[in-house]
């Protein structure tokens, strides 16, 4: 009897669809259960934001950072301000850089939460996801006292945050930080040990250290394969350096790997949000370079200059001298950068955003090959991706 | 009451009046039940993972599945272009009416059966094999990859199951000597609740009664994160909702099985008496309540456990529940040749 050719067939996995996270369109190449190719196709949430950034002053164009990640969406502000002050040769001052730590850290914990939770979501488990939501609305509160929105913040400005922490709010995130572990325990008791979770996720979706490297990893998936790189250990920014905290690593860079080493650096970022309220000084939390910051409101009325530079900033923002920088930060999913060119006009020339979620799509498809349909599920569930800043 | 039917409708008729009132007297409670199930599923899965569940229609959200029923009721069938329309329809009744047509055989209290055959278990057997076809059928007729892959899992899956579950019953009746589900009752009211001496057997028939109902941790079939709704994809309306309701019949069903089959069915525990003489009233009180249980364990189940993988549950199928279920057999009958114990 002739050996028959046995036809692959294709199924299209999303974009609507329970696993897609998102707007994710993946033609899956399907020999029965087993996927033999995994393609993923991009732009169905195209928004044209580095584009847009072009015809929008400087302080304009932060907002649209909150809407790349809009699971972490201060971190990601925090690359943009930081690129703009490296420009403009100015610094925030001490009170706003620890602010901006706490409030990267609690964006941090946010998205790590979504991600862990969603995670097993996709390999079967409810509970977690709903029991997470209820302290990621807690952590949204933060935010919301802080900025007045839950979601898409636009907190970090140019030269320091828009405003002071109100009165209460560090006490009640000291109060969160010691209930938040008995939480993640809960959490953890549900999966870690669970038997169906670790053979649903222990080599699983196995990304060695070189092809991680190849396949240009940063953040928890980095260093889920063993690979000790995070950028606030690496090259401190903010006041990182100040802070005592560890990097957990991963060894066999499988799914449960990726898993842990996101559920610890949740007890790490708690650590740090600590640190940043102990240390945080008093003082400004808004650079007094008039150029960039507009003036209190009782200046206005007595000076005319003030008037003037508020004016000035808000008809037409402020001029950013000639140059070219690349400023990158350690958002939850990896590295973010944000790559700006000035033209010395108060408007960007370009602005490329380097977002690391697209990268790790890259690797659904060496990850997924030769893996079970339900494997490449938990696969995309473990590298954490967001179409927002992967379409931009 | 029989002999009231006949007297006044004569001697076909009025049997046939008789049973057929009986069959309503046993299906209308199980549909409003399985409606309930779905409550209770959602009010014990809102609890343990910290949000109300349905609150809103009603006191308590207690006409939720009304509501919902009347919803599926009133909506369009939508049935696809390439889809086969008869076997389409058809799978959605198929499964429906097996998940009805088992309970005539189940004794809800002394004597209480729709059909005390003699041949109970087997008959149960028998309709909760063809169960598969509803799904193969539904995953065919659809046309569409994700129902085909659902149903082809869902073929092997419950297929796998069965097996083992057939070994469960072969040890079940060695020990009470019959086929008969109401003699299965009474040899546990003469020696103990088999969930004792048996309690591995329980604990399979219990996993694999969450597999042949494709429930969580084995709802492979309907896998949402993977496969969408897996063979119920292209379904909506009143075909959903058949399925719908063959699904969580299926689950009172196989609650109804192992009450009957380890819980004693009927009886109370500790030989408690029935107070004022309610005997059978007494009888399927404890029933049900049994039957309440189970399902408890089912819908906590679903709340704490992730899914299997495909290979992972035939592997647990026919590598751990298969040889432990012919092993255990083998044991029960030796236990049962050499001391004659528990022997009826």
């Amino acid at each position: 009897m002739a050996e028959a050719q046995i036809k692959t067939f294709n199924i299209n996995f999303g974009p609507q669809h329970p696993a897609a996270h998102g707007v994710l369109r993946l033609i899956l190449e399907m020999s029965g259960e087993i996927v033999e190719r995994a393609d993923p196709h991009i732009g169905l949430l195209h928004r044209g934001t580095e584009k847009l950034i072009e015809y929008k002053t400087y302080a304009q164009a932060t907002p649209y950072f909150d809407r790349l990640d809009y699971v972490c969406p201060m971190n990601q502000e925090h690359a943009f301000v930081r690129a703009v002050e490296k420009l403009l040769g100015i610094e925030a001052p001490p009170r706003a850089q620890y602010i901006r730590v706490l409030f990267d850290e609690i964006g941090r914990i946010l998205n790590h939460l979504l991600n862990i939770t969603a995670f097993a979501g996709d390999v079967g488990a409810l509970t977690p996801m709903l029991w997470g939501f209820e302290e990621r609305e807690k952590l949204m509160e933060f935010y919301e006292r802080v900025c007045g929105a839950r979601l898409h913040a636009n907190y970090y400005r140019v030269g320091g945050v828009a405003a002071d922490l109100p009165a209460g709010l560090v006490e009640d995130i000291l109060t969160w930080i010691d209930a938040f572990p008995g939480w993640l325990g809960d959490i953890e008791k549900l999966l870690n040990n669970n038997r169906i979770f670790k053979q649903r996720t222990v080599d699983i979706g196995v990304v060695t250290a070189e092809q991680a490297l190849d396949w240009a990893f940063t953040g928890p998936n980095l260093r889920a394969s063993g690979i000790a790189w995070d950028l606030r250990k690496a090259q401190p920014y903010a006041v990182y350096d100040e802070m005592d905290f560890d990097i957990p690593i991963g060894k066999n860079g499988d799914c449960y790997d990726r898993y842990m080493v996101r559920i610890l650096e949740m007890y790490e970022s708690l650590k740090i949000m600590r640190q940043a309220i102990e240390k945080m000084p008093k003082g400004p939390v808004r650079t007094e370079d008039r150029k960039v910051a507009a003036p209190s409101r009782g200046e206005m009325k007595r000076s005319m200059e003030a008037l003037i530079h508020h004016f000035k900033l808000f008809t037409e923002g402020f001029h950013v001298p000639a140059g070219e920088t690349y400023s990158v930060v350690e958002t939850p999913k990896g590295e973010f950068g944000v790559y700006l060119v000035s033209d010395g006009t108060n408007k960007a020339y370009r602005c490329k955003i380097r977002a690391p979620a697209f990268a790790h799509l890259q690797a659904t498809d060496f990850m997924s090959k030769g893996h079970m349909l339900a494997d490449a599920v938990a696969n995309i569930g473990s590298i954490d991706i967001v179409f927002g800043e992967i379409d931009r | 009451m029989a002999e009231f039917f006949t007297n006044l409708l004569g001697q076909d008729l009025g049997t046939l009046v008789w049973i057929v009132l009986r069959i309503l007297v046993i299906v209308a409670p199980l549909l409003l039940g399985v409606a309930y199930l779905t409550y209770a599923e959602r009010k014990v899965l809102g609890a343990m993972q910290l949000r109300k569940g349905p609150n809103v229609v009603g006191p308590f959200g207690l006409t939720q599945p009304l509501a919902d029923g009347i919803k599926l009721f009133f909506k369009e069938t939508i049935i696809p272009t390439d889809a086969n329309k008869f076997v389409f329809v058809l799978a959605p009744a198929l499964t429906f009416i097996l998940a009805l047509v088992a309970w005539a055989v189940i004794p809800f209290f002394e004597g209480g059966a729709l059909a005390n055959v003699n041949v109970g278990i087997l008959y149960l057997f028998a309709i909760s094999s063809l169960g598969v076809y509803g799904i193969i059928m539904a995953g065919w007729a659809s046309n569409s990859k994700y129902a085909f892959l659902g149903s082809l899992r869902s073929a092997a899956q419950m297929v796998s199951y069965e097996v083992s579950i057939g070994f469960v019953l072969v040890a079940i009746l060695l020990c009470v000597g019959s086929l008969n589900l109401s003699d299965v009752v009474h040899a546990q009211e003469k020696s103990v609740w088999f969930i004792v001496p048996h309690l591995p057997l329980f604990i399979i028939f219990y996993v694999s009664g969450l597999a042949e109902t494709n429930r969580l941790p084995f709802d492979l079939p309907e896998g949402e994160s993977e496969l969408v709704a897996g063979y119920m994809v292209e379904y909506s309306a009143m075909t959903f909702a058949l399925f719908f309701l063959g699904e969580y019949a299926n689950m009172i069903l196989m609650s109804g099985m192992i009450t009957t089959l380890f819980l004693g069915g009927w009886l109370a525990p500790f030989g408690l008496a029935a107070p004022f003489g309610l005997v059978k009233l007494w009888g399927l009180f404890w029933f049900l309540a049994k039957i309440a249980v189970m399902l408890f364990g089912f819908l906590w189940v679903r709340a704490t456990f992730p899914r299997y993988r495909y290979d992972q549950l035939m592997r647990l199928g026919w590598k751990v529940f298969l040889p432990f279920s012919l092993f255990w057999l083998v044991l029960t009958a030796g236990v049962l040749e050499y001391t004659g114990w528990m022997r009826s």
